[in-house]
């Protein structure tokens, strides 16, 4: 989960991820920044790497663990 | 009647801070007030009273520890002369600006530069008129005997937490030095952190259980936010200046003409117009106790009483006398008169500015 | 794979990372992809994971996070520039059971500072210092720092730093890390996500290092981007930050136990 309006589009949650689950949006948010979204959400493991590295504490991460 | 002790002005001062119940002192050595930290280090008041002395690396950041202390609610103090003032003035800005408790000393030499090491007083108008930059005061007490140079030290301290102003201290290499007789008040007990939290809500020591927090700082780039904050100061010093004068008058009330002096030269002043009084002529003695505020109100009464005119004593080449004229605002005359860089000036030599500046011509 | 809901996934009892309630509502006043805000959150993180919010005093310098004070949610001071570590003496000297910290930046501890960074050191304080490199002044608009590296432009060296009129970069660290004053000193980074778990430890070492009141300062320094000031995006400026910086400012532990680690 992003904070679009916090998010300053930095970009540097879309390293950080193992999986590349996040992008930068082509759109904008109200401050003007491309915000970081969820391009790839399937592919998501929770492992938090995006969160800990951005710098506005934007990214809020939840995880379920499925059962098979 | 207390402790009665016969001691030197810069010894006085250290255990008042003791006996005050001063939390932590941090200084720097620089003559002619180097005994003060002497004195609190061999005291070992942290065995008396849980008072810590630091000796810090230089005037900077001895400022800047009493920032950290008294922004805690602590009280905190230290002690220079002129050229180490001269290195705080950044940090009593900042002090001030932020609203922190914390009383200076400077046993004033002569200046400018590196100067000398005997008395003096021309660090006036940094003290009154701002060393450092913008608007703002330093409550500042001129003791003239080493009696004022303990009893100043509660004195400084009440009036700090009061207003949540620094206050300092004015003496000079002489009263530093000089031996006299003190007597010392009883030793007053320290706050305890659990006092100091309850009693000063604005001091950054650690969240509030509630979740309050506390931010110390002089910074408001809003400008708008930052003139309220300089209106909020000078209503403050508007309070101080309507509350806080003090002074000592000595034969005013017959006399017709009136000294103003403070400090050493008080003392020289008193003999001064002994002497002059001999001589069948009315002079008195205004001494002002506190230079900030300014006896100003006073002054204008002797004016308005018909003192003919007023000769500032002050050993520099007149900046209180700036102050008695605006005070006096063009009624009658005003002179100075003072020895420099360092030079005592005698009473003789006062009686003759006197009679020379103020009475003939 | 059965299908889930997102709405499923984003429930309380599920989540797993959020930025710390030590952090304030407020937006950071730093440039887009700057590591003070990553710097700061890890600072609160463990301040809150210790239980110390209301034990904690911060002191906060004169440089880009001048503001600090309005996004650490905890009682802070603003000191005068480079002043920080002797605020934090007179703090800590007096209430020697809080914690205190300076966080500061590279002019600051390194420049104007020194004396009050070497002195604090030497006097083994018992605090932490929190050291923001970023080897330029961002604030000011990005002039040349004691820790610009050689042949780096600045807006003060726009033709690169040069050795025979500007001296070297400074490695305050390592002159810290000679005072036995010094308990624990490490240089570390916030860019990518092993970095900032590293640092997170670090800086969790230097506050334990504090509450156990061992005999010195804990000292962490944080090799950070300032793209703007490098004139590069983030995410470049990461990548030349390691091809750059790290290799003159070593990552890793430098003293630990108050002993020097052995390269």
């Amino acid at each position: 989960m992003v904070d679009i309006e916090g998010c300053k589009g930095c970009g540097v949650c879309v390293p950080a991820c193992p999986t590349d689950v996040i992008a930068l949006a082509k759109e904008v948010n109200g401050k003007g920044y491309p915000y970081a979204f969820m391009a790839n959400p399937e592919a998501c493991t929770g492992c938090t790497n995006c969160s800990i590295v951005c710098p506005d504490g934007v990214i809020t991460v939840y995880r379920v663990k499925i059962n098979e | 009647m207390g402790e009665l002790r016969l001691m030197k002005g810069n010894e006085a001062l250290a255990e008042a801070a003791i006996r005050a119940g001063v939390d932590g002192y941090f200084g720097y050595p620089i003559t002619p007030q180097s005994e003060v930290i002497e004195y609190l280090t061999a005291e070992k008041p942290y065995e008396r009273t849980g008072m810590v002395v630091l000796q810090a690396e230089s005037e900077v950041a001895s400022i800047n520890m009493l920032y950290g202390a008294g922004a805690t609610g602590k009280k905190a103090m230290t002690s220079s002369s002129s050229p180490g003032i001269s290195l705080m003035q950044e940090g009593i800005s900042y002090i001030a600006g932020a609203e922190i408790p914390v009383v200076l000393v400077n046993v004033v030499r002569g200046g400018p530069g590196l100067g000398d090491i005997q008395p003096a007083q021309s660090d006036y108008f940094q003290t009154t008129k701002g060393g450092g930059h913008g608007d703002y005061r330093l409550i500042a007490l001129a003791p003239s005997s080493v009696q004022e140079m303990s009893d100043f030290v509660p004195l400084a301290f009440e009036l700090a937490f009061k207003y949540r102003n620094p206050a300092i201290i004015v003496s000079d290499g002489a009263i530093g030095q000089m031996m006299e007789k003190v007597e010392l008040f009883e030793q007053m007990p320290r706050m305890t952190d659990e006092e100091i939290r309850a009693k000063y809500k604005w001091a950054t020591n650690g969240k509030l259980e509630d979740g309050t927090r506390r931010i110390i700082t002089s910074l408001d780039l809003d400008p708008y936010k930052l003139e309220e904050h300089n209106l909020k100061l000078q209503k403050k010093y508007k309070e101080i200046e309507e509350n806080e004068v003090r002074y000592e008058k000595i034969m005013c009330d017959d006399a017709e003409y009136v000294i103003v002096a403070y400090g050493l030269s008080a003392r020289i002043s008193q003999k001064a117009i002994q002497l002059l009084r001999e001589k069948g002529i009315k002079a008195g003695l205004l001494r002002p106790i506190t230079l900030w505020p300014f006896p100003t109100k006073q002054i204008k009464e002797l004016v308005d009483n018909g003192i003919k005119g007023f000769l500032s004593v002050e050993m520099s080449a007149g900046q209180m006398v700036e102050d008695v004229k605006l005070a006096v605002n063009g009624k009658v005359k005003v002179e100075h008169f003072g020895r420099l860089g360092g030079v005592v000036h005698s009473p003789e030599e006062v009686v003759e500015a006197l009679e020379q500046k103020i009475i003939g011509g | 794979m059965a299908e889930i809901n997102i709405q499923d996934i984003i429930k309380p009892e599920n989540l797993v990372y959020k930025k710390t309630r030590l952090m304030t509502d407020k937006t950071l006043s730093y440039c887009p992809g700057c590591g003070h805000g990553t710097a700061h959150r890890l600072i609160m993180e463990v301040i809150e994971e210790m239980g110390k919010e209301h034990d904690t005093i911060g002191v906060a310098p004169v440089g880009c996070s001048v503001l600090a004070y309005e996004f650490m949610n905890i009682d802070m001071q603003e000191a005068a520039h480079g002043r920080a570590p002797a605020l934090a003496t007179g703090i800590k000297r007096l209430w020697p059971d809080k914690v205190v910290f300076t966080y500061q930046g590279d002019g600051d501890l390194a420049a104007i500072g020194t004396g009050e960074t070497i002195h604090a050191c030497n006097r083994g304080e018992n605090i932490v210092i929190v050291f923001i490199n970023n080897g330029i002044y961002g604030m000011t608009g990005g002039q040349m720092a004691p820790t610009t590296l050689v042949g780096m432009k600045t807006s003060t060296t726009p033709y690169g730093r040069d050795v025979a009129q500007m001296g070297n970069p400074l490695k305050i660290t390592e002159l810290v890390a000679q005072l036995p004053g010094t308990y624990y000193v490490t240089r570390q980074a916030v860019h990518t996500p092993s970095a900032v778990r590293k640092a997170k430890r670090a800086i969790r070492k230097a506050f334990e290092n504090q509450v156990n009141k061992k005999p010195g300062l804990s000292f962490v320094e944080v090799v950070s981007n300032c793209n703007s000031g490098w004139k590069m995006t983030p995410v470049d400026s990461n990548i030349w930050m390691e091809e750059n910086m790290f290799p003159f400012y070593n990552l890793g532990d430098i003293k630990v136990d108050g002993k020097l680690i052995e390269k």
